[in-house]
């Protein structure tokens, strides 16, 4: 594979913990527990994906036999309209327009910040950069709670705009410590030969660093494009308005409205129980493209991590 | 407005928890003019993340002031007039908040008794198997909740203990009556934890598994030699060997302990389940944002808050003390 960051750490993973390994001097106890092993690992494997395909087989069923509770592995009344009522409903595709705004501006924002205040925090010869580096790790451990950003974002005058979404949250400490440990590891004889031949910073960053960086900025890119489309509750504390919601939010007062009589500010399709194969199908449709993606960023996440971890 | 906002906020900036305000004093033999001089350049990077920084992080902790003055909504975001410890007083009489606090307590201590030694056997039992495609496979599949959206989670959750979901059809099953599990008080943390471990375990293997590969395979040979089997060579090479990831996990998990998922909460609990299901922070969402009580709500807030923050330094404090290990 390419000879990328991630794939390296994949591999060190992978790599069976040495001389343990030889099958010959195995116990009979030890084969038993092999045996039970594996199984044990198979039922988590059956356990995490249930849900999963539960979900997917009451989308293709019909309202009937979900009611009657007989719809767990395959479909049962496989039919096809329920996927074709929700992709009707302009506000379901509405609300997932919103959601790849809010996802795309908040990354980008996001990526930019975060890349820049890293750069600085690596550079340890700069004065003043204890204190920079305090003022974002000290927000790890103490934060001004719910009440008092939520009357920050109102005083700003952000409700029911797309700020209230993209700015609060923008950086996120881990991985500016994450980006801060990478750039930190890159040779600096690169950056000083190229301050030789009359880069400035700016320069630097943009014309040195970065094309070294493609690794960890797809990575960080990524943890932030799934925080992102995952996010609800920022939108759902400060946008009233149906059509600025993101999917999360219209699946989730989708949820609400069926199960519970006090959900608030709710805004219903109508005012009866929403049926479980029309969730079903939002649940799929919502979860669709982490699903889609996810075979193939799985290893940049795990790589993000350690290399967060190797910092901390 | 953002300037309004910005100004206070940078005066006091430096304050909590920071030590470099002598940074005046020459701990690095530059002087600050000499600094600005070469790196004015990468100053000037830093001007809008810090004032990310400044706006939507240590502004909101200034705004905690209006647990102790009276805020008029639509006013001043630090409140309007001195009332002391008015809401303080307020929230130690409040039987509510007694509750909730148990509730958080109880949830957040569940959740820790189960979310921190399941990953640890389960990166156990991965390091066990040989095939590395088996291996490969149960840990991608084991993955894939971490990235599921909370929405999502609660309403797979809410599916599956439906009066006709899966769980209620294998009660009927086993010739009992269905439960309204959503519904009733006394299932809400057994729900609520199970969907944690669900969520969380396989993504929670992944820093043990990688701490597994940088022990020396020496050892094992020497504990071998020795005659140690191999629930020997566990116990005594392979624990030791992970207690560092072990310990900085601990720390971190117990300085969440507080903040026990606010919005999975919020999203699976209902009035039904109040008496199990409400923590602190659902109560002060309910208290403030519901019924517009800021000043109350921003009390119990900051006490939540304080908890937290005590909570992580005294774990980090102990663990530095008794295991040598600790975040910083």
């Amino acid at each position: 594979m390419v000879t990328t960051d991630p794939t390296r750490v994949m591999e060190r993973l992978d790599k069976p913990a040495g001389a343990r390994r030889t099958s010959l001097d195995d116990s009979r106890g030890y084969r038993i527990f092999r045996v039970v092993n594996a199984i044990v690992l198979l039922g988590v494997v059956v356990v995490t994906l249930y849900p999963f395909v539960n979900i997917v087989a009451q989308s293709f069923s019909s309202e009937v036999y979900i009611r009657t509770g007989q719809v767990n592995l395959v479909p049962r009344g496989f039919n096809l309209d329920t996927y074709k009522l929700v992709a009707a409903d302009p506000a379901f595709w509405n609300s997932y327009l919103n959601t790849v705004i809010y996802t795309v501006t908040a990354t980008a924002i996001s990526i930019v910040l975060t890349t820049i205040y890293a750069y600085v925090l690596s550079k340890k010869h700069l004065k003043g950069r204890g204190l920079l580096v305090g003022v974002a790790v000290f927000t790890m451990f103490f934060n001004g709670g719910l009440i008092p950003n939520y009357v920050l974002v109102n005083g700003l005058g952000m409700t029911n705009t797309i700020w209230a979404i993209v700015l609060p949250n923008a950086i996120s400490v881990f991985n500016l410590l994450v980006m801060k440990a990478f750039f930190e590891s890159l040779p600096p004889e690169l950056e000083e030969a190229a301050a030789i031949d009359g880069l400035n910073t700016y320069g630097i960053l943009l014309r040195i660093v970065l094309p070294l960086s493609k690794a960890v900025l797809a990575t960080m890119i990524l943890f932030y494009a799934v925080a992102n489309w995952n996010s609800w509750f920022q939108a759902f504390l400060y946008l009233d308005r149906a059509d600025l919601f993101p999917v999360t939010v219209y699946l989730r007062n989708m949820i609400a409205g069926a199960t519970s009589a006090t959900s608030v500010g709710a805004v219903e399709t109508n005012a009866v129980a929403i049926s479980a194969n029309i969730k079903a199908v939002t649940m799929v449709l919502t979860v669709l493209p982490i699903i889609a993606v996810y075979p193939f960023i799985q290893r940049y996440f795990v790589s993000g991590v350690m290399l967060g971890a190797v910092k901390q | 407005m953002t300037t309004q906002i910005t100004e206070p906020a940078t005066a006091a900036a430096p304050g909590p928890g920071e030590p470099p305000k002598k940074a005046k004093t020459p701990r690095y033999k530059t002087t600050w003019r000499k600094a600005f001089k070469r790196d004015w350049q990468l100053y000037t990077l830093v001007i809008v993340p810090l004032l990310f920084f400044l706006v939507f992080r240590y502004a909101p902790m200034l705004g905690n002031v209006i647990a102790f003055r009276k805020f008029v909504p639509g006013g001043s975001i630090y409140g309007e007039t001195w009332v002391g410890l008015r809401y303080v007083k307020m929230f130690v009489n409040d039987p509510n908040f007694w509750e909730v606090f148990g509730n958080t307590m109880a949830l957040g201590a569940l959740s820790l008794v189960f979310t921190f030694p399941l990953p640890i056997v389960l990166a156990l039992l991965l390091n066990e198997v040989r095939s590395r495609y088996f291996k490969r496979f149960v840990q991608t599949v084991s993955y894939l909740p971490h990235f599921l959206s909370i929405v999502i989670v609660a309403g797979m959750v809410m599916q599956l203990v439906s009066l006709e979901g899966t769980v209620n059809q294998i009660v009927r099953a086993l010739g009992g009556e269905a439960v309204s599990f959503i519904q009733d008080p006394s299932w809400f943390r057994t729900i609520y934890v199970s969907s944690e471990v669900w969520q969380t375990v396989g993504w929670g293997t992944i820093l043990y598994l990688a701490a597994l590969t940088t022990i020396d395979s020496q050892l094992y040979e020497a504990a071998r030699i020795d005659g140690a089997n191999r629930w020997q060579q566990t116990w005594h090479v392979t624990l030791p060997g992970i207690r560092p990831t072990m310990i900085t996990l601990l720390i971190l998990n117990i300085g969440t302990f507080m903040a026990v998922g606010f919005e999975k909460v919020l999203l699976l609990y209902n009035p039904l389940t109040y008496p199990t299901a409400d923590v602190v922070s659902t109560y002060l969402y309910r208290v403030g944002l519901v019924s517009n009580n800021f000043s109350y709500a921003a009390a119990i807030g900051l006490f939540e808050s304080i908890i937290g923050l005590t909570l992580i330094l005294s774990a980090n404090a102990i663990s530095r003390r008794t295991v040598g290990t600790s975040l910083w």
